[in-house]
């Protein structure tokens, strides 16, 4: 995964360097909006689908796993942000999953502390975030490079298109498989539930159906631009 | 380099022993809310409760510090008498073990009710073991009465095919969930021959609210 | 505008078969099947045909816009799908859900491979397979057949609102005084009752079961005049009869009274209707002789057993899809040798 439309020159980097004033990406409005849409990490970089199919079968659970994702993504990009230049080339893997992991356990006692019932209903998938590839990613392709200020955006930005991408599975999921959002029903008590919805198929289902209508809707955009500008258009 | 990494860890180490120590007086208030609810749902006449465990000898012991086993709570009415205890057991199901909580009342010597902690049974079928007002009726008298020696049930719980419950310690199932009844019939088996030997012979001292 | 099969070496046809033709017989085949059970469920069957099939070919519409490739709803082939899934369904199904399997089916299972040619599964069959997840209860809910006052009034879950739980049919079924009606089809009441129904109610198609799949005789008539036409693969069907009977023949020897007999089998359930319309869809199965056979008796021993020793009483549905899935596979191993190549053995393979 490569940040193509970020300058990243670490091959010129030797000891440690003043944090805040690295030449590096800088911050714009982009920093932050690219993960939410551009890059999204499910629908676009497709990293982290075992959470996105395994946990958004209610709009809560999408809510509290994209929410725990951000902040491990959050606060792990900021210490290797921070740490990057002291961290040898040779172990920074090493280095990262125990960063990552760290803050995984924090936010496991943290969900613990606040419910106990989304803990149960997440399960396993809060520690297995240690796993997520878009942390990792995020890690290793942003976070190692740049500066503190511009890791922090980014990540929040990566991190709330995850939870974004979550809602919009768990949100479909919860409303045609229970007929609730956020657990307050919606259509009454005749309302018939799709129970493959709840079911781990309907992950797939739903997944497919937003990819669709977002892999459209690029599609048509990029059409029209190509039909503005003039060259003829690739589709057809 | 094993300077970086020793500091990492220690970084780690120190964070994560912080958060647990903030934490853990949170978890454990949590965790004792949830379980109240629990048994005031299920014993809807409770007032107050006494918590013990049931060792891995095999003894009633209050709960406490270094006091590990299968926890069961005697529950009150407000009078201080006796209501109902709480038993808890295990039943493998269609998508693995169905945990359940039963109320036990020794006067019936019967279960009165029961109440699902943690299953991951098909939605739409299994989990009606919580809901259909059919299967729960079954566990609103079901005998466990012990047998002479007093050590297990007379007739050991047992689940039948749905509509030919003939006994009060059978289990009518559910018609399309069938294992997973069979799995909520396991727990109770296994709740009541573990448990309620001991209670009885523990009962004396149950029978009302120390004040 | 018809679509010509463009086959090219021998043998070399007298008349062009269009795709649309053969596609129109299978539909004429399908009429009778249709009519019997309209004439068994009444007006409630009749609905569940036209809006499968009225979605099915809107859902076609639809989508052949969307590609800008021309409409193929012309070709009578998502008729077919439209009517087979209406014919899979239970007769008091309701309308809303019958039109999102209708629509799940034609676009899941079809539109979005590509169109006809493309699918790899049997689209009717994907409709219902989504509708067999998604509302488990409904797909199971069997009213009676030949219910007097069937051409006057609906079953009450036919005209459900969308979205909302079907009305609940016990109340109407318990109205109607029938005797011996338990609520359970032929197949259900052998798996667990080891009763059998009479063989020729059953072959008739006297008994409960989806709209169109109870009259087997009928279904065996209507598919062996497609395939003396030449309109079907004769081996396909042929091959899942007898693998279905084959395999629950040693069975039913072992214990009569626990396994049902070959014929029962045969007889009951979708099997025949799978076997002649859906098993032999020419775009989903295997398209060698050797390899049909394969693909036919996979299906119809998995059939088996999956009604004997399955969570769910009827199997076929799921044995197709299956062999649908192996299908590209058989065909890539049933390749007949090249005339004149020498087939390879051990010793000639190694110099």
């Amino acid at each position: 995964m490569a940040e193509s439309s970020t300058p990243t020159s670490s091959a010129g980097k030797s000891g440690p360097a003043p944090i805040l004033f690295d030449r590096e990406e800088n911050l714009t409005a982009d920093t932050f909006l690219r993960g939410l849409w551009k890059e999204n990490p499910v629908f676009v970089t497709m990293l982290g689908m075992c959470p996105t199919l395994a946990v958004t079968n209610s709009a809560i659970n999408a809510l509290g796993m994209g929410l725990s994702t951000t902040f491990v993504l959050v606060v792990s990009g900021a210490l290797i942000s921070l740490l990057r230049n002291w961290i040898p080339k040779q172990v920074r893997i090493a280095s990262y999953i125990v960063i990552i992991a760290t803050f995984v356990t924090i936010v496991d006692y943290l969900i613990q502390a606040v419910s106990l019932e989304l803990y149960a209903a997440l399960g396993a998938f809060i520690q297995l975030i240690v796993v997520n590839c878009i942390i990792l990613g995020r890690a290793e392709a942003y976070a190692s490079k740049q500066r503190l200020v511009p890791t922090l955006v980014n990540s929040l930005g990566t991190g709330l298109g995850f939870t974004l991408a979550l809602l919009s599975l768990g949100t479909v999921r919860e409303i045609l498989g229970n007929g609730s959002i956020l657990g307050i029903p919606l259509f009454g008590s005749d309302f018939q539930g799709w129970l493959v919805m709840i079911l781990p198929p309907g992950g797939f289902f739903v997944l497919g159906a937003w990819m669709m209508l977002f892999n459209w809707l690029r599609l048509r955009k990029e059409r029209r631009t190509a039909a503005s500008s003039g060259v003829t258009a690739h589709a057809g | 380099m094993l300077r970086t990494l020793g500091g990492i860890a220690t970084i780690s180490g120190l964070l994560v022993v912080l958060a647990d120590q903030l934490t853990a007086p949170m978890i454990a208030e949590k965790q004792r809310i949830l379980t109240e609810r629990l048994v005031f749902q299920l014993v809807p006449n409770a007032a107050a409760k006494r918590d013990f465990m049931i060792t891995a000898e095999g003894r009633l012991e209050a709960a406490g510090e270094g006091v590990t086993g299968d926890p069961v709570y005697a529950t009150y009415r407000a009078d201080g008498r006796l209501e109902a205890l709480t038993i808890t057991g295990e039943g493998s199901g269609y998508a693995g073990p169905v945990r359940v909580m039963f109320a036990y009342d020794p006067d019936c010597a019967c279960i009165v009710g029961s109440k699902v902690l943690k299953s991951n049974e098909t939605p739409g079928f299994g989990d009606k073991l919580g809901t259909d007002p059919d299967f729960l009726k079954n566990f609103e008298a079901l005998d466990t009465t012990l047998d002479a020696d007093g050590r297990a049930l007379a007739n050991p719980i047992v689940t039948v095919k749905h509509g030919t419950k003939t006994a009060p310690w059978q289990i009518d199932a559910i018609s399309g969930a069938t294992i997973s009844s069979r799995a909520m019939g396991k727990a109770a088996n296994a709740a009541a021959q573990r448990a309620v030997p001991i209670i009885q012979r523990e009962l004396a001292n149950l029978l009302s609210q120390p004040k | 505008m018809p679509r010509p099969i463009e086959i090219r070496t021998s043998p070399h046809l007298k008349r062009a078969i269009s795709v649309d033709r053969i596609m129109r017989n299978v539909v004429f085949a399908l009429l009778p099947i249709c009519a019997f059970a309209v004439f068994q469920f009444g007006l409630s069957a009749l609905l569940l045909l036209l809006t499968t099939t009225g979605v099915a070919i809107a859902t076609e519409w639809f989508f052949s816009r969307m590609s800008e490739r021309g409409s193929t709803v012309s070709d009578w082939s998502v008729v077919i799908t439209g009517i087979l899934l209406g014919l899979t369904l239970p007769p008091g199904f309701p309308l809303w859900m019958a039109a999102v399997a209708a629509f799940v089916g034609v676009a899941l299972g079809k539109a979005f491979f590509g169109g006809l040619g493309y699918n790899v599964m049997n689209p009717a069959l994907v409709g219902r397979a989504f509708v067999q997840a998604a509302f488990p209860v409904a797909i199971t809910t069997w009213t009676p057949a030949f219910a007097p006052g069937r051409f006057v009034e609906l079953i009450p879950s036919t005209l459900t609102m969308p979205f909302m739980r079907p009305e609940p049919v016990a109340d109407w079924v318990a109205g109607l005084n029938l005797d011996a009606w338990t609520g359970a089809t032929p197949l259900a009441l052998q798996k667990f009752q080891h009763i059998e129904v009479p063989l020729l109610d059953n072959a008739l198609g006297l008994v409960a079961g989806s709209s169109g799949e109870t009259a087997s005789l009928l279904i065996l008539a209507c598919g062996l005049w497609l395939a003396f036409r030449r309109m079907l693969d004769w081996r396909i069907p042929l091959s899942v009869m007898a693998g279905a009977a084959l395999t629950a023949l040693p069975f039913w020897l072992m214990d009569g009274n626990l396994y049902p007999t070959p014929w029962f089998v045969l007889c009951s359930g979708g099997l025949m209707l799978g076997a002649w319309f859906m098993a032999s869809d020419m775009v989903a199965s295997p398209v060698t002789a050797r390899g049909a056979v394969i693909y036919g008796v996979f299906i119809g021993s998995l059939t088996v057993f999956i009604r004997l020793f399955g969570g769910l009483v009827e199997g076929i549905m799921y044995a197709i899809l299956l062999g649908n899935a192996v299908g590209p596979l058989i065909s890539s191993w049933t390749q007949p040798r090249i005339y004149g190549v020498v087939k390879k053995t051990r010793e000639s393979s190694q110099p």
